[in-house]
């Protein structure tokens, strides 16, 4: 411990000069933000995992919920997108320390030219985060809740997932959306789901071929096993549990709200909670990169104009890249959290 | 401040922990799409121990971004402890705390007759 107080001697009474730990003010001043900015994630991904633990029969699989990749329609990519917006993200970490360490060696051009790179870097990073909630707002197959708030997604006889689009019956659809101008001048509602849960009723009865998938998870234990519920052969073990025909149709009596895609109050992936962590915690990150893609902005145009030249150090560059690596280091756990585990 | 001793480039070391991190997000993504049974099926502590690789590669990445990207291993003694011994354990506890908690609920919804799932 370097920079611990000396009371002895009386001259010297504090070992750490004008840079307690050897670090300089600003430096060290970030590292506070860091750390209590560390714990401020830490807080969120613990609640994150609180919530999980809760409901851990009934989470949603990760792989099954971002299959997504650009350009690639229809073809389940799990993962593949999320392992490249942390390659950028790891990348434009890479330039970010490259370009501090131009700035050891007072080289003005190279500084710039890295911090450039880091800026685009986090432009590619945010925009792909925007396409993934996209994505994931949209939804791709569509769900039933029912009057008990549990949530059926559908499968066919093979147990490959169908979207409501596929079966939903024709039947008119007598519900008008209620406007404003339809009602009472304060009254209105959201966007109606685009089908009825009558049609997906119906629809349902029509294909004979189609099953009900719960949000439970088959464990495969004695009782799972034993279980007249569920469809056999369609079960595997950490899948959700696929249900019989009558027992669909007996589920599907309850139906009570059609979710298609995700939103704060409901989704079609499984528990409301996980379309909550995601926004919020993906959210909370992509608005820290957004900041530090502005801040960037920032010191590379300084760079630029010659201010650090001028002062004789590059400090402030590597400040700036404390709080980008940091942004990077909250990254590696959110794609581990959300994506993997 | 005194810029007499001339910095060295460790451009090399930026481009070895570049690869070390890649390696493992690969590693990483290979594991999470082919789930190995022997590693997804058997669990320690309450989780299964692809999890826990998961974890403890998050972390050994964390480990390199911290140390060399940050540069925490060119800091004093005295500030890498303080930066890193609150946080982990600040961290630790709160995990302890929830996740413990958490599981405890989960029996409570199983095992009464409280619906759960609402």
């Amino acid at each position: 411990m370097e920079a611990t107080t000396t009371v002895t001697g009386g001259e010297k009474i504090w070992g750490g000069g004008n840079d307690p730990m050897g670090a300089s003010y600003g430096k060290l001043m970030m590292w506070f933000f860091i750390v209590s900015d560390a714990l401020t994630f830490s807080g969120f991904l613990a609640a994150y995992g609180f919530s999980r633990f809760k409901f851990i029969e009934t989470w949603p699989l990760a792989d099954e919920v971002f299959t997504h990749f650009p350009f690639l329609h229809g073809v389940s990519a799990p993962m593949y997108y999320v392992a490249l917006m942390t390659f950028i993200l790891i990348f434009s970490s890479v330039t970010m320390v490259l370009a501090v360490d131009a700035g050891h060696q007072m080289k003005q051009g190279k500084v710039a030219f890295y911090m450039f790179l880091t800026i685009i870097g986090g432009l590619i990073f945010v925009g792909s985060q925007a396409w993934e909630w996209k994505n994931f707002i949209k939804g791709e197959y569509g769900a039933i809740e029912t009057k008990g708030g549990s949530l059926l997604q559908f499968v066919d006889n093979t147990g490959k997932r169908v979207a409501l689009a596929e079966f939903a019956s024709t039947t008119p659809q007598v519900r008008v959306r209620l406007e404003r101008g339809k009602g009472m001048w304060f009254m209105e509602e959201p966007t109606l789901p685009t089908y009825s849960v009558q049609q997906i009723q119906d629809g349902f009865k029509a294909h004979p071929e189609l099953l009900v998938r719960t949000e439970r998870i088959f464990q495969g234990t004695e009782a799972d096993l034993k279980d007249k519920r569920l469809q056999p052969g369609l079960n595997k073990i950490k899948h959700k549990e696929v249900l019989t025909r009558s027992e669909s149709e007996g589920m599907l009596n309850n139906a009570h709200y059609v979710v298609e895609g995700a939103n704060l109050t409901r989704n079609e992936y499984g528990s409301k909670l996980f379309a909550n962590f995601f926004f919020f915690i993906t959210g909370f990150h992509g608005f820290h990169v957004f900041s530090g893609v502005l801040i960037n902005i920032l010191i590379f145009f300084n760079v630029v104009l010659g201010t650090y030249q001028k002062r004789g150090s590059y400090e402030m560059v590597e400040k700036v890249g404390l709080y980008w690596h940091f942004v990077d280091l909250v990254w590696v756990f959110v794609f581990t959290f959300f994506y993997l585990v | 401040m005194d810029h007499t001793h001339e910095h060295v480039s460790s451009t090399k070391r930026i481009w070895i922990v570049f690869a070390i991190l890649s390696v493992i997000t690969i590693v990483e993504v290979i594991f999470g799409i082919l789930k190995p049974a022997s590693l997804h099926m058997n669990n320690f502590l309450g989780m299964n121990l692809l999890n826990w690789l998961f974890i403890i590669l998050t972390i050994v990445k964390a480990y390199y971004i911290v140390w060399a990207f940050m540069h925490m291993e060119g800091e004093k003694a005295s500030l890498r402890w303080s930066v890193v011994s609150s946080a982990v354990f600040l961290i630790i506890y709160l995990l302890f705390i929830l996740l413990v908690e958490a599981d405890y609920i989960y029996e409570v919804f199983r095992t009464s007759t409280i619906k759960w799932n609402f």
